[in-house]
């Protein structure tokens, strides 16, 4: 916890931290008197610290418990959240990465590889933003280039020769906004993608683990099934971007009622149909028990292929076309006779 | 998509006021050679500059009336009106500007589609307005995109998209974002059945929408010196601190960059088509 980064609405619960550390200090400290007195202390303390770890949390309760939409963005980004990388490391056993679209080069903002989730045998994609500094340089802050969702591409066109289900990892500000990132044909990179995984005939599942920034985060996300982790986001911009133009500039101020506004939280999305499930978070988030949270997120995954992998492929590209197909939210003035799609959300 | 929107908006912000697509007036400066040219003149020569060639952006209707045989169009869809899911509201309701951009325009939203004839081939059509809220796309304009594909997928017809658009609506959130998967998995099914899909980028397409549909035709054509990419300039200069080299982004760019097929002026765009429909025949 040392190196543990601070979010300015927790900063009551690191005081109740500090006091806590003092406490145990008093209780466990070397070479404390001895006798009837220092019994009665050391007791004491105990009571203290028993009542200070309630007191935190009782606050983790209420800090976490209906987290406002801008403070769900800061969560999403903390720095010790897990990433894509520590999701494998955790519960995808005998990993092994592919790398390169065979086009131009090898994008690290984005992972590929097959691995065992459980007993399934799955093709694992992800955004990376990386965890070092270098890392994060070499990630583009996890704004994958054409190249990467090239590369995804391609390795789920194998896993669907193959036979087996792939599982999306989503966490990017957005895709790459650059001259290289153009001239390489972003935008095609990504059309292509959402075409082609709308057809693909097996088994796809994607979790937004922290940010869904717009186009750069669909183009690894058309799936049968769509799933967020409590404390991410998932929206058609980020909520900066949206406050810098909707509101003239991105502030403290304008960037939390951008982030109200744009309903780019899990339970917002899932009222929306845009999700169709929300992954739980240790009390806390995801960056202060990534094991915790690894496991419930492994158990969601593994839930979802035994069900996913019953289905035929038929079922599976008819299923998905549904899915996405009635997203959207509109009236029809003079009801055309042959049928009414209005889906009011 | 965050880049372009905010290039979009920022259109849209200072586009009523300035007109970002023909100012009034018998006559104009023309932007590309800075002459004074007659409106009329303009107008007759398909909003082309008859000095330099400089195309105006046109509305989506003027558009169809260019593209399509006269008394040929049929138009579909058009009773799609959007909900405001959100209930969005920044410095302005989502509600108060949709009503505003629907009576300056006379539109519902940014977007007609319909059937019809370019030079006697009957053809599936949809063309972006960029007129109402700078043809950002959200839940009407993807229903009816997704619409227009299904029908030419049921019909057997050649289909065509214009597009001119800043990219995703914000005002839809997830919504606008779901109907880039929306119209692409419509896209996928259409080409599945065998369908010629040209897709046609005027200026400017960006965001959302360049990172869907209107570049997965099966053809790209672009009109000349039509901005087109994913991301807006200023938020890439801001994300790389340095210069864009001239004509990045440009039609002209994207053909080198193997982007699109073929950059096409509007004189010859009907030919065009045309052509590669009846190519498509086999
Ligand atoms: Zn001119």
């Amino acid at each position: 916890m040392g190196t543990f980064y601070t979010l300015e609405f927790e900063k009551p619960l690191v005081e109740l931290e500090n006091r806590i550390r003092e406490a145990e200090q008093g209780v466990s400290a070397p070479g404390a008197p001895i006798g009837v007195e220092g019994v009665e202390e050391s007791a004491a303390s105990s009571a203290e610290l028993e009542d200070l770890n309630r007191q935190h949390a009782k606050l983790l309760e209420e800090l976490y418990t209906d987290l406002n939409p801008w403070d769900t963005v800061r969560v999403s980004r903390h720095p010790n959240r897990p990433q894509t990388w520590d999701y494998i490391e955790h519960f995808v056993r005998d990993f092994g990465e592919l790398h390169g679209d065979r086009r131009y080069g090898d994008d690290p903002a984005i992972i590929t590889g097959f691995g065992r989730i459980g007993n399934h045998k799955c093709l694992v994609v992800g955004h990376h933003k990386g965890r070092t500094t270098q890392e994060r340089i070499a990630c583009h802050f996890g704004c994958a280039h054409p190249e990467g969702y090239r590369k995804a591409l391609l390795k789920m066109k194998l896993a669907e020769k193959f036979g087996t289900p792939i599982v999306t990892f989503v966490d990017t500000p957005g895709a790459y906004p650059g001259l290289e990132a153009e001239r390489r044909g972003q935008a095609e990179a990504i059309a292509v993608n959402l075409r082609e995984m709308a057809r693909i005939k097996v088994p796809i599942l994607s979790i937004v683990i922290g940010e869904g920034g717009s186009g750069g985060a669909l183009g690894i996300a058309v799936a049968d099934r769509v799933a967020m982790l409590r404390n991410s986001w998932y929206s058609v911009i980020s909520p900066e971007g949206c406050a810098a133009i909707l509101w003239k500039q991105a502030n403290e101020q304008t960037n939390r009622s951008a982030a109200d506004a744009l309903n780019l939280t899990a339970r917002d999305n899932i009222k929306l149909g845009i999700i169709d499930a929300v992954v739980e978070e240790p009390l806390g988030g995801a960056h202060r028990d990534p094991d915790g949270a690894s496991d419930l997120l492994r158990d969601w995954i593994i839930s979802q292929l035994d069900e996913l992998k019953a289905k035929s492929a038929e079922e599976l590209v008819e299923g998905r076309y549904e899915r996405f197909r009635n997203l959207g939210s509109f009236h029809e003035t003079t009801p055309e006779p042959s049928e009414s799609a209005s889906t009011d959300a | 998509m965050s880049q372009t929107a905010t290039r979009s908006w920022t259109q849209v912000q200072t586009g009523t006021k300035t007109k970002s697509s023909i100012p009034e007036g018998l006559w104009l400066r023309c932007p590309g050679c800075s002459q004074m040219i007659y409106r009329k003149q303009m107008e007759a020569n398909l909003s082309v500059c008859p000095e330099c060639g400089h195309h105006f952006r046109i509305s989506a209707s003027t558009r169809v009336e260019q593209l399509i045989d006269t008394g040929t169009f049929e138009r579909l869809f058009a009773n799609v009106e959007s909900n405001d899911p959100l209930k969005f509201k920044d410095l302005k309701s989502y509600r108060d500007r949709l009503l505003a951009e629907q009576i300056k325009s006379g539109q519902t939203d940014a977007i007609i589609a319909g059937v019809g004839f370019i030079k006697g081939r009957q053809v599936a059509l949809a063309c972006m307005d960029l007129s109402f809220m700078m043809g950002s796309m959200g839940s009407v304009v993807g229903e009816v995109l997704t619409r227009t594909i299904e029908h030419a997928t049921e019909h057997n017809l050649p289909l065509v998209i214009v597009s001119c658009s800043g990219g995703a609506r914000m005002q839809e959130s997830g919504l606008s974002l779901m109907q880039m998967a929306k119209s692409s998995a419509a896209l996928a099914r259409f080409d599945d059945a065998g369908g010629v899909y040209i897709s046609v980028l005027t200026d400017p397409t960006t965001g959302g929408v360049t990172a869907s549909y209107a570049m997965l035709g099966d053809v790209i054509i672009a009109e000349p010196e039509a901005l087109i990419g994913f991301a807006g300039p200023r938020v890439i200069r801001q994300t790389i601190r340095q210069d864009l080299p001239e004509g990045f982004q440009r039609s002209e760019f994207l053909l080198e960059c193997g982007m699109v097929d073929q950059v096409v002026p509007r004189h010859d765009m009907r030919n065009q088509i045309a052509r590669l429909v009846d190519y498509a025949g086999g």
